[in-house]
């Protein structure tokens, strides 16, 4: 094959194959084939998926960690298994720096209570920045609160964009911790995550990146990014639902002290005392979400066999696509047009609340997701009380943004 | 069920599809009697996740019926606060407090936007609506 024919092979997107793999695809809604573009909210499960958390449940479950017959061992196998995919697919150094949560809340949390409430003290800094999502707002205003520590906000330009020298004049040496999104869940953003460490390092803080709009459309390499901490929630990534995952360079997990205590992330226990586990188990506090792993790694291998390269580029097509139809859509105004996005398009329509949009294009079978995306504080810094927004995933169409920006149009006729 | 539902139930029944009933309801969000700015407050607001609701109660008359006067921003929801008016504006506590708007809007096929999994203020909406009824019972 010559040189051009094979990069014209690699280039070669199967959509059709693709959305065979997605078995709620074929379904219709109010009498309309789906047109899921809520994507951003909750991915649709692919059928490699769903049979592995199956085959597990009708061939092998049981406990993990605490058999020693073989289907527990079994699954234990399986749920490390999972553990070291996910290692692979953020290229971790070590499975020990792979802990796994119920979701990116909840890892959000578990930094904010064993790094925030063991290892920094009143008046160190945490700077968040202005489109976060309330998870990752919230735990930081109880950690200051209930520690005193400070809370600092990056803000972003009226694209969208975050300001990186505004950033950087409010790094200081109290910075202790820096805790961004790599991905905007609203605006699509994405922050200039290696720029943001370097600077943040330079500064002897540390840095946690909230992935979960990341993962599904780029690469992750956390030893090249040199990030601290990166926390995903699995149920985006095409996984099931009940799944996140929290990396840690491991000196740091180490240092950091428990924060459920419980079975499972111990190494004995007394009446009187007790001493933890080592990585990742002092952090996997009671059973885990055993079956959501091994369903959130067998989702990782079939978004690795699509190809993240190739999955950003027809994402990349479908957002330019989006961009360029519904500027023809009346009164129409995109939020969050920075450089740098991923394929979400959030927009608000004169003369509609993004709740009637919602309403109206469901009729036509289109799901998109409409209000503040439990992200309040940006709404307010982008001047608007709520957006419309469709995000688009892998198994996406330009036909699907043409019944999108067909089904506004009829918005359009009816609100007048 | 006390409050007499018949005329709603007729006005939808006209409506063979979903654009008709649609518009029709963002006419009527259109008609309802705008609510005085000064009742417009945080206070009287009823959050919802999509949309936003404001709504205040009071008594009038004897024997006592309830008055309310509510607004959204978003029109359709609008709209249905104006259908939730004429089931529940004007009539006494205690036929509010028998009244299920759920039965009443699943009669006119309604249902779906008040069901506890939107969380679009109107759901609140009645949720407030019956309790005022309810506390005006003692």
């Amino acid at each position: 094959m010559s040189e051009q024919a094979m990069s014209a092979a690699n280039d070669f997107y199967d959509l059709e194959a693709i959305r065979a793999d997605f078995p709620i695809l074929q379904e219709k809604v109010h009498g309309h084939p789906l047109c899921f573009l809520d994507n951003g909210a909750s991915a649709q499960k692919p059928l490699a998926v769903i049979n592995a958390m199956r085959s597990v449940y009708e061939e092998c479950y049981a406990n993990v960690h605490r058999g020693a017959y073989s289907f527990s061992e079994q699954t234990t196998f399986a749920y490390e298994q999972a553990r070291r995919k996910i290692q692979a697919y953020l290229n971790a150094r070590s499975e020990k720096e792979i802990i796994f949560t119920g979701n990116a809340t909840g890892a959000i949390n578990l930094v904010a209570h064993a790094f925030g409430r063991g290892l920094l003290k009143a008046g160190d800094e945490v700077i968040i920045s202005e489109m976060e999502h309330h998870s990752n707002i919230v735990p930081w205003q109880m950690l200051r609160d209930e520690k005193g520590i400070v809370l600092k906000v990056a803000p972003i330009s009226d694209d969208g964009a975050f300001r990186f020298d505004e950033f950087k004049a409010l790094l200081s040496d109290k910075t202790k911790l820096v805790a961004v999104t790599h991905v905007s869940n609203v605006l699509g953003t994405v922050t200039p995550a290696k720029q943001i460490v370097e600077a943040a390092h330079d500064m002897g803080a540390k840095v946690l990146f909230d992935g979960s709009q990341a993962v599904m459309h780029m690469p992750i390499d956390v030893q090249d990014l040199d990030c601290d901490f990166y926390v995903f929630t699995g149920h985006k990534l095409y996984g099931p639902s009940g799944i996140g995952v929290l990396y840690g360079k491991e000196a740091l997990l180490d240092a950091m002290p428990p924060f459920l205590g419980g079975g499972d992330m111990i190494a004995s226990v007394t009446l009187e005392q007790s001493t933890w586990a080592e990585l990742p188990a002092k952090f996997e506090a009671g059973t885990p979400p055993i079956v959501q792993a091994i369903g959130l790694g067998a989702a990782v291998d079939y978004v690795s066999s699509v190809g993240l390269e190739r999955i950003a580029r027809h994402e990349q097509g479908l957002l330019n696509y989006a961009t360029q139809q519904l500027a023809s859509v009346d009164g129409l105004r995109l939020v969050g047009t920075a450089p740098a996005k991923t394929s979400v398009v959030s927009f608000v329509i004169d003369g509609t609340h993004p709740h009637d949009v919602a309403t109206i294009v469901d009729q036509k079978g289109v799901a998109i997701r409409a209000g503040h995306h439990c992200a309040e504080p940006l709404m307010h810094r982008m001047g608007v009380t709520g957006t419309s927004r469709a995000s688009f995933g892998m198994y996406n169409s330009k036909e699907e943004v043409d019944v999108l920006v067909s089904s506004l149009q009829k918005v359009k006729e009816i609100f007048g | 069920m006390a409050i007499d539902l018949e005329e709603l139930v007729e006005d939808f029944s006209f409506f063979d599809d979903w654009e008709a009933r649609y518009s029709y309801i963002i006419d009527l969000g259109k008609k309802l009697p705008p609510m005085p700015a000064e009742e417009m407050i945080e206070e009287n607001k009823v959050r919802g996740c999509m949309s936003q609701v404001w709504m205040t109660s009071r008594v009038e008359g004897d024997p006592a019926i309830m008055r309310f006067n509510a607004d959204s921003d978003a029109f359709i929801v609008k709209g249905l606060i104006a259908v939730l008016m004429q089931i529940y504006d004007g009539q006494s506590p205690a036929d509010i407090a028998e009244t299920d708007a759920m039965e009443a809007l699943s009669r006119i096929g309604l249902e779906s936007h008040i069901s506890p999994n939107r969380r679009n203020g109107l759901v609140a909406m009645v949720e407030r609506i019956r309790a005022d009824a309810a506390a005006q019972l003692g």
